[in-house]
């Protein structure tokens, strides 16, 4: 799968051209051009309200945007439900954690892998996963019965057992330990082998440990884009963000 | 896991249902069949209603009108063509196709749960009402008057080769019971199928099913279809245990009993259902030859006991009570297995 590392520029697998979304009198998103290419690790930061969770929905069905286009690997999917998105073989998790609350922990994760492969193929990857998140000793529990870390990589998991190709995270990390944390940056850094990633994150020392490239939103458009130092050194954004925050 | 999820524990019950079914015409009394057939009737409306609302998250407060449309098909269509195979095949069709056709405008107009309830009570109450002015010589279909609100008279089954041989009332029960026995197994098999799965996780959270690719409308079309056929099937044997359909088939007290015999059964699985419609239906004709007080108060009654005290309903209680009781043989005999986790799927 690891198509994505050679020296030629690469092929884009996300691109939004002209992106705007309003809702009301509300711009949430103000002409986004966004471009991803195969192979990438990109975080998207910015102060709360900046448009980043709006711009995510639209990339994954969950909103239509108000103008624009959105293309995944060329193809256009502007106004596409979710399923439809999904089923290209993207991998979605959103910002509220969206899991299935009355179902084991492995019928979660078989969910996720039963829905792209046959019954074999996906008794499988449901175990390799369980092991892979760490989950495989309350692989009988409900879902809706553990705690927020352990239910943020049952969602994690959803996402890895359906072998995606490109993968969509909003703040991953969200509500979790330090400890934590650091696990779900490796499993990023584990997903980012086979897949494409854009994640929505806040947490710095989160973004440096994933050590991707950055794009940075302001008020509903992009402010910069660029490694984590160089934006991080970045004055303006020193001043909307990193000012904001402390 | 609930009961119904062990695989081993499935054949005993299939084993009571054999015996029932053999047992009771050699000590029942006739009339006591032919009630039990019509109670059969019900039950497998409440197992209708108890897949798609207990399986799909589909709270349809008029399950009834797949019921009376499938009595209505079979009795039309008996009297038209004489031959009742035919007629339970057309029924069950009627039943699936109009809930395909009103599921098709909900699903996928993406009506609210709410609505959704409000919306199948309305057309179940429309049909009763319409049903009811549907006396004159003028409304018939074929040969067949539907009669307003007396109804039209519903031939009884006869044998599939032989449409002389009309069944005797023993036969229509085995038929019931049969049909009651399979439809259960059949549910039983679909839940635990993928596309009965599914279903389950569109019940429980809707937008993460579509974010996996799953079509949520599509998996929620089918069953409820599924759920129409099944309550044509039902109308089916309503109209043989009565000898009559009539307008009352769509009426609210039905619609608004089905309610209860799910949330008194147990939401969440298929054997509670069925008991519940048993239950109330046994607790009604005891009521109704005592004639001490309204039917509508007890039940009233039985719907606010449950609802505070059970509120999971008989069936998943009692399988609570085995598993503890269980649990507690174990401790006694000193053998201390690691403790599994409980009911990872309550809905089952
Ligand atoms: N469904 C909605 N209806 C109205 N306003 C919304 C909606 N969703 C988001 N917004 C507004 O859009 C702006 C961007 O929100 P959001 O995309 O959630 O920001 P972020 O994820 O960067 O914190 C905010 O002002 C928010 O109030
Ligand atoms: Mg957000």
């Amino acid at each position: 799968m690891a198509r994505a590392r050679s020296r030629t520029r690469r092929e884009t697998v996300v691109e939004t051209r002209n992106l705007s979304m309003r809702f009301g009198g509300v711009t949430a998103n103000d002409d986004v051009n966004f471009r991803l290419e195969a192979g990438e690790l990109r975080c998207l930061i910015g102060p709360n309200g900046a448009g980043k969770s709006t711009f995510f929905k639209c990339l994954t069905g969950q909103l239509k945007p108000t103008e624009g286009v959105v293309t995944i690997r060329g193809v256009d999917m502007t106004g596409a439900d979710p399923h439809q998105v999904a089923q290209l073989g993207v991998g979605v998790k959103t910002q509220v954690p969206n899991v299935f609350d009355g179902l084991s922990v492995r019928e979660n994760i078989w969910l996720a892998a039963r829905r792209a492969h046959g019954a074999e193929r996906a008794e499988r990857l449901t175990a390799e996963t369980l092991e892979r998140v760490r989950l495989g000793d309350i692989r009988a529990r409900a879902v809706g019965a553990l705690a927020h870390g352990q239910r943020q990589w049952v969602e994690l998991g959803m996402v890895m057992a359906a072998e995606p190709w490109l993968v969509l995270l909003d703040e991953p990390a969200a509500g979790m330990t330090d400890e934590e944390t650091v696990f779900t940056a490796e499993l990023i850094r584990e997903i980012n082998r086979t897949a494409s990633l854009i994640v929505v994150e806040h947490d710095m020392n989160f973004i440096r440990a994933i050590a991707g490239r950055v794009t940075v939103f302001h008020r509903g458009a992009i402010l910069m884009e660029g490694p984590m130092d160089e934006v991080s050194a970045d004055p303006t954004v020193r001043d909307v963000y990193l000012g904001h925050k402390h | 896991m609930g009961a119904e999820t062990g695989a081993g524990r499935l054949w005993p019950l299939g084993a009571l249902a054999v015996a029932f079914m053999a047992l009771a015409p050699q000590v029942l009394q006739l009339f006591t069949i032919i009630n039990l057939t019509t109670a059969i009737a019900l039950a497998l409306l409440g197992l209708s209603l108890g897949l798609i609302w207990g399986y799909g998250g589909i709270l349809c407060f008029g399950q009834t009108v797949f019921f009376g449309l499938g009595a209505y098909a079979y009795a039309v269509a008996a009297q038209n063509f004489g031959d009742t195979s035919t007629a339970v095949l057309v029924a069950i069709a009627v039943g699936a196709a109009f809930a395909a056709l009103l599921g098709y405008f909900m699903f996928f107009g993406r009506v609210s749960d709410v609505y959704l309830g409000a919306i199948t009570l309305t057309v179940t109450l429309v049909f009763f009402s319409l049903i009811r002015r549907t006396s004159g010589p003028e409304y018939k279909i074929g040969d067949a008057l539907l009669g307003g609100f007396n109804g039209t008279s519903a031939p009884p089954l006869t044998l599939p080769w032989d449409s002389a041989a009309i069944l005797f009332p023993n036969q229509l029960f085995y038929v019931a019971m049969s049909a009651l026995t399979l439809s259960y197994f059949g549910c039983v098999w679909l839940t635990r199928s993928r596309f009965g799965r599914v279903c389950a996780a569109v019940r429980e959270n809707e937008t993460r099913a579509e974010l996996l690719g799953y079509d949520a409308r599509l998996y929620k079309l089918g069953l409820f279809t599924i759920g129409g056929g099944l309550a044509g099937l039902a109308g089916v044997l309503m109209a043989n245990g009565v000898g009559r359909v009539t307008p009352d088939l769509f009426g609210l007290p039905y619609a608004a009993q089905a309610i209860i015999w799910v949330i008194v059964g147990g939401r969440g699985t298929l054997i509670g259902p069925i008991l519940g419609a048993f239950g109330i239906f046994y607790l009604n004709s005891w009521l109704g030859s005592q004639q001490l007080v309204n039917l509508n108060v007890v039940l009233g009654l039985v719907l606010i006991v449950f609802v505070l005290l059970l509120p999971q309903g008989l069936a998943p209680t009692a399988m609570d009570l085995a598993a503890r009781a269980m649990r507690g043989r174990g401790r006694a005999r000193r053998r201390r297995r690691p403790r599994r986790a409980l009911a990872a799927e309550p809905a089952e």
